[in-house]
């Protein structure tokens, strides 16, 4: 499996606060990522620095086998929507799409001129007039038309409404399926995730709590339910990412690779929204005996 | 990449353009008049023998123009460190649109530098153009003034606007990437121009050549004449001559063997040779003011100028190029370690 984006240790710091420390990271080639995480876990940080945005105060940071932004070439084989999909107010749709011919020597003309048509962009308008939506469809058809290996997009639906986001995610599967590129995505909508991505990296402050094949995490991890009992008797293959109880009941969230037989619980799947919540509740507080058990798998 | 850079700025440019018309307009329109004016009055009054009268009503020709042209060679270097300058990569930064530029196939250093040299020259040939239509249309009225050193002259003629132009764009860019904002950063280039240009203005142009030295009669000096001292010494003082077109630095009483006289040195002088004009008030005519005797002041005059003259340092008018280029070498260098220390700002960080 080739890595499109290795981080070791990786850290960017702001005076004395760490806006990411520690960030040890790996992501595969070939697939449409999620890096979910909440807010201020350190997605946008993370991501900046691989495009080159920022400059890592620690540790060490490889995109597409160089360092972020290393020079044109490796410039040109990154493409980033920014979050918030920033654009020039005062410059029409069609000067975008001049501007990207200019500054890219891999230029998509064409690819661009059919996407905006696609999208019932008046190439006339000036950026600042768009929507929200039509905004950052620009952002995404600027940033694919450069014909990147890499798409790195950064809370590209954060501020969109349900329908100009499903559509814009709808577009980005698309343009994946046609041009063949990785894609890194971040977002902490993880519904969104879910329709796209392929692979999920949690990261909750600075550390990865989680990372696979969607696939993979989904038959990994159930749901447990059955009579109360301490998660601590469970066996040692069976990590319990998450406990509830009722006076009676006891609900588990477990992950194990092989199936579980044990005829006191029932076994649901999971989803991957419950998934993910499971694993930021946790770095997020931690219980002793939670932590007793995790150290039981190395 | 200047393509972009051109995009971004052609709105400005083609304001800046229209600008400049209407100001050539209306030069064109009244520069011939100043001309017509000066061959029928001043370059003719030797004949009619009115030469005075003559210069101060042409130089006073046009007074609101004359005026409003050299205050609009004043601004437009400011003007331009605050609405080219400051907003060139603090707007990117603020609206995040740098984001888009600094993402795309081009590195910073270019984005910068194609934006520094559209920008910063469109700023100089600007300003030259300006500068070139206001030297020629002052160039009636600076011939009958003969001050071409005067700093409302100096500062508004020839080449060294260019340099102005250069190092207030210069600096509001720098600032506009440190500040990482608009508004603080035209503050930062309003303040930082004007103290620039108060400083090298008064202290380095002094120094940028070495003065040539010339001994000049005391009836030279421009005020001529006896002062006492609080203490009541009475002394002589001249001032420094007027030497047309020409810059005096400095004057000096000295006596024949070049030593700078003290005031108690003159004074006793004045004592020996012409002890009237010491007299205290009310010892002649009126009670509150002495009425000097025109013949006893002259000949007070012609004895001390068997003894002293000044000692003149001055810049004399073939100077003047010389000092235009200089100063406007001073600006232009320190228009280029700005734009380097932006360019490092630029490419180092940032958010």
């Amino acid at each position: 499996m080739s890595i499109v984006l290795e981080a070791r240790g990786l850290g960017k710091r702001y005076g004395r606060r760490w806006a990411l420390r520690d960030c040890t990271l790996s992501v595969p080639a070939g697939r449409v990522v999620g890096l979910v995480g909440p807010n201020g876990a350190g997605k946008t940080t993370l991501l900046n620095l691989a495009v080159g945005l920022l400059a890592a105060s620690a540790g060490a940071l490889e995109v597409l086998g160089s360092q972020p932004a290393a020079g044109v070439e490796q410039l040109g084989r990154v493409g980033f929507v920014a979050q918030e999909t920033p654009v020039y107010a005062s410059l029409s749709v069609a000067d975008h799409l001049r501007l990207g011919a200019w500054m890219n020597p891999r230029w998509d003309a064409s690819t661009a001129r059919e996407r905006v048509e696609k999208l019932g962009l008046d190439p006339r308008q000036r950026a600042g007039k768009l929507s929200g939506g039509q905004r950052a469809q620009l952002a995404l058809t600027l940033a694919l038309a450069k014909h990147p290996e890499l798409l790195i997009l950064d809370e590209p639906v954060a501020s969109l409404d349900p329908l100009a986001r499903r559509e814009f995610l709808q577009h980005l599967m698309e343009a994946v399926a046609e041009h063949e590129l990785s894609v890194l995505l971040s977002s902490h909508l993880v519904a969104d995730l879910e329709r796209v991505c392929d692979h999920l990296v949690v990261l909750v402050a600075s550390r990865v709590q989680i990372a696979g094949d969607v696939d993979e995490l989904l038959a990994s991890h159930h749901r447990l339910t059955g009579a109360r009992r301490d998660p601590k008797s469970l066996p040692g293959d069976q990590e319990v990412i998450e406990a509830s109880h009722t006076d009676r009941q006891s609900t588990l969230l477990v992950r194990s690779e092989g199936p579980i037989y044990d005829p006191s619980w029932a076994v649901d799947s999971v989803g991957m929204e419950d998934l993910v919540l499971a694993y930021m509740s946790r770095a997020v507080d931690p219980e002793p005996s939670r932590r007793t058990l995790s150290r039981v798998r190395p | 990449m200047i393509r972009l850079s051109w995009r971004q700025f052609r709105l400005h440019a083609a304001l800046s353009a229209a600008g400049l018309v209407i100001v050539a307009i209306v030069l064109a329109i009244t520069g011939p008049h100043l001309v017509d004016l000066y061959n029928s009055t001043v370059a003719s009054c030797r004949t009619r023998g009115d030469c005075a009268t003559a210069l101060t009503n042409f130089v006073h020709t046009d007074g609101f123009l004359q005026h409003a042209i050299t205050a609009l060679l004043f601004i437009v270097p400011a003007l331009i460190g605050i609405f080219w300058g400051a907003p060139l990569v603090a707007r990117e930064l603020e609206t995040g649109s740098f984001r888009v530029a600094w993402t795309q196939s081009v590195t910073r250093t270019r984005w910068l530098s194609s934006k520094l040299v559209l920008v910063g020259g469109a700023a100089m040939i600007a300003t030259g153009l300006l500068s070139l239509m206001v030297t020629w249309w002052f160039h009636p009225i600076d011939r009958a003034n003969a001050t071409q050193f005067a700093s409302n002259v100096f500062d508004a003629r020839d080449v060294v606007p260019i340099g102005y132009a250069a190092f207030a764009f210069a600096l509001g860019v720098t600032a506009g990437a440190a500040t990482r904002r608009t508004v603080p950063a035209i503050a930062t280039t309003l303040v930082g121009f004007i103290a620039a240009r108060l400083a090298i203005t008064h202290w380095v142009r002094p120094n940028l050549l070495s003065p040539a030295h010339t001994a000049m009669a005391l009836n030279q000096g421009d005020s001529l004449g006896f002062v006492a001292t609080p203490s009541g010494l009475v002394t002589f003082v001249s001032g420094n001559p007027a030497i047309p077109n020409a810059w005096t630095i400095s004057s000096a009483i000295v006596d024949k063997a070049g030593r700078t006289q003290s005031a108690q040195a003159l004074n006793a002088f004045i004592d020996r040779y012409c002890p009237n004009i010491g007299a205290p008030p009310g010892a002649g005519g009126s009670a509150h003011t002495t009425q000097a005797d025109p013949s006893a002041f002259n000949a007070c005059i012609a004895q001390l100028s068997t003894r002293f003259h000044l000692a003149v340092a001055y810049q004399p008018p073939s100077h003047f190029w010389t000092i235009q280029w200089l100063e406007l070498g001073v600006y232009l260098v320190l228009s280029l370690i700005l734009a380097t220390a932006c360019l490092q700002l630029v490419r180092r960080r940032l958010r």
